[in-house]
């Protein structure tokens, strides 16, 4: 267990290490930043609408701002170790695929938290003119996290795929695209029109969207949590078996 | 230390290593030959737990690969054929790094570090990103990674592709060196390599081995070993041979030379006899009074062997 623990450590490390290796970090992060601040202030409408939350203003964005961002910062996680040939040193190593696995997760989803949490400004501006309520922006920036750890997955998985990041990026933009449209409301509401109540709950289930909005509300909702870690466990899991196919056939 | 038995990988239909079975004991050399595509790094990735087998087994020291890779895996040094690298690490922090998950701790690591550096020349390097290498330095830093923790067994997929003739020697002493005491398994295209440092050899053909055995065995097999060879002055090319051929222990003779100078090549009629047939020609050659300034036994050259055991029939004939 301890040596497991051991090996996942070592390669956060490394891939943690090696965002900021390349000036792929600092980008990420500037263009991330600049985004939240365009569309909390300029489409989000966060001074007009003279209210000291952040759920409608600044939160709402986060599942289209990911939509790209994550798979960008994900996308070169395995299909550039299948291209430059590193996954066969890796994987002869004396680590599981599990172990990689959840080491390059954990790597890029602390990287995506770090950039979640240079958007401070955003909170510290909303308490200095109002007075908000704390819980809820915690609570939002819980579910942003897992937001984008569950996009991440995805993306780890699409990545594994193949060994061209442009391919790995449509992919899982499309996969998680998917995840936004099946509950977002709009399409939900088309949805009714036709289907039966219950088939639109249940695609709306598979969506990130009704769970991520309870987070916004201030919920932090057992099932929630659940679904988020299913989406992450699963996707994962996948990884571990496209992996596994890789080296069989 | 290494035991390969009756490996069989299919990719689809193609069969690309088909039943083969050797075994690496501590303290052996085993250079691993073959054509390109005869499936030696398919081979090297059974035996180093990459790709799982369709059948057959391997075992690491008293460790099954497919069972218990983990422990396997501990005891193998790697160096893959395309020696691949993280080029957005420095060599120290790419070495630190397959040290850490090799499980060496503390200042072991540095030590580690250090040493290897020094043996593969890349103190020079050291703090430099991967990304900024000549293929030679990336070649050996791979290496490095692979001697790092001081393996028992170590499997090498041509381990001196891309080095200058300097950069070879020095990695054909560490391979050397290191074999006294570990199993050694590496592949290569260069047969004088073999012949250097090897102390057996395989051939490996369209996924099955075809020869197995110490160089001086496979060379053994050329067709002109054994023969003598003689360069004589002043002697008439057909008188040469009339002479040659009177020899007992003498099979076919070939003659070839102008006026003044005759090579003849005398093939012994049993390859047993080795050395018989040099010191027959010699008190020929003196009894007769010839002018001469060559006379040797040839050896066999390895690559005639290759040639004539992976050469497909169908280009055999043509030739």
């Amino acid at each position: 267990m301890n040596e497991s623990f051991r090996n996942i450590w070592t390669i956060l490390k490394r891939e943690l290490t090696g965002y900021f290796a390349s000036p792929v970090a600092y980008v990420f992060i500037v263009i991330f930043l600049l985004l939240n601040g365009f569309f909390t202030f300029m489409l989000g409408g966060f001074f007009e609408a003279g209210e000291a939350a952040l759920a409608r203003p600044f939160f709402n964005w986060h599942p289209w701002l990911y939509l790209f961002l994550v798979p960008a910062a994900g996308m070169r996680l395995w299909a550039e170790e299948r291209r430059v040939g590193t996954l066969e040193l890796l994987l002869t190593m004396p680590v599981t695929a599990w172990q990689a696995i959840v080491g390059k997760f954990l790597a890029s989803w602390a990287f995506l938290a770090l950039a979640l949490a240079l958007t401070f400004p955003v909170a510290i501006t909303v308490f200095y003119l109002g007075n908000p309520d704390g819980g809820a922006i915690l609570t939002g920036y819980l579910g942003s996290l897992l937001l984008a750890g569950a996009y991440l997955a995805v993306t780890v998985a699409t990545s594994a795929l193949t060994r061209n990041q442009v391919i790995s990026f449509i992919l899982s933009v499309v996969i998680c695209f998917f995840l936004i449209l099946a509950g977002w409301e709009p399409v939900t509401s088309l949805l009714v029109r036709w289907a039966p109540t219950d088939l639109v709950e249940l695609i709306a289930g598979f969506s990130v969207m009704p769970h991520f909005a309870s987070f916004q509300r201030g919920v932090v909702d057992f099932r929630d949590l659940l679904f988020f870690a299913s989406v992450i466990t699963f996707s994962l899991f996948g990884t571990s078996v496209i992996l596994r196919n890789l080296r069989g056939a | 230390m290494i035991q390969v038995d009756s490996l069989i990988k299919e990719f689809g239909p193609k069969r690309a290593v088909n039943g083969v079975s050797f075994t690496v004991n501590r303290g052996e050399i085993l250079g691993f030959l073959g054509p390109n595509g005869a499936g030696k790094s398919t081979t090297m990735r059974m035996i180093t737990g990459y790709i799982p087998p369709t059948s057959g087994r391997v075992r690491i020291g008293n460790h099954d690969i497919s069972e218990q890779p983990i422990e396997a895996k501990k005891l193998i040094g790697y160096l893959p054929e395309s020696a691949p690298c993280y080029s957005d690490m420095t060599v120290h922090g790419f070495l630190r790094f397959t040290a850490e998950l090799r499980g060496l701790k503390g200042v072991a690591i540095e030590t580690a570090i250090a040493h290897v550096a020094g043996l593969c020349f890349l103190e020079g390097v050291l703090h430099q990103s991967v990304d900024t290498l000549s293929k030679g330095y990336r070649h050996r830093t791979c290496f490095a990674q692979s001697i790092l923790h001081d393996p028992e067994v170590l499997v090498l997929d041509e381990p001196t592709d891309g080095l200058d003739p300097n950069q070879k020697h020095e990695v054909r002493q560490i391979i050397k060196r290191m074999g006294q005491t570990k199993a050694i398994i590496f592949s290569t295209h260069i047969l004088e390599e073999v012949e250097a440092c090897c102390t057996r050899a395989i051939i490996i053909d369209r996924g099955s081995v075809v020869a197995n055995g110490t160089p001086n065995e496979l060379k053994a097999r050329a067709e002109n070993a054994g023969s003598v060879s003689l360069r004589v002055h002043g002697v008439a090319a057909e008188a040469l041979r009339s002479r040659l051929n009177s020899l007992s222990i003498a099979g076919k003779v070939s003659v070839q030379g102008d006026a003044t100078t005759v090579l003849a090549r005398v093939a012994p009629r049993d390859r047993s006899i080795q050395g018989e047939l040099a010191k027959a020609v010699a008190e020929v050659v003196l009894k007769e009074g010839w002018k001469f300034d060559e006379l040797h036994t040839e050896e066999g050259r390895l690559d005639d062997v290759f040639r004539s055991i992976t050469l497909p029939d169908s280009v055999k004939a043509r030739a």
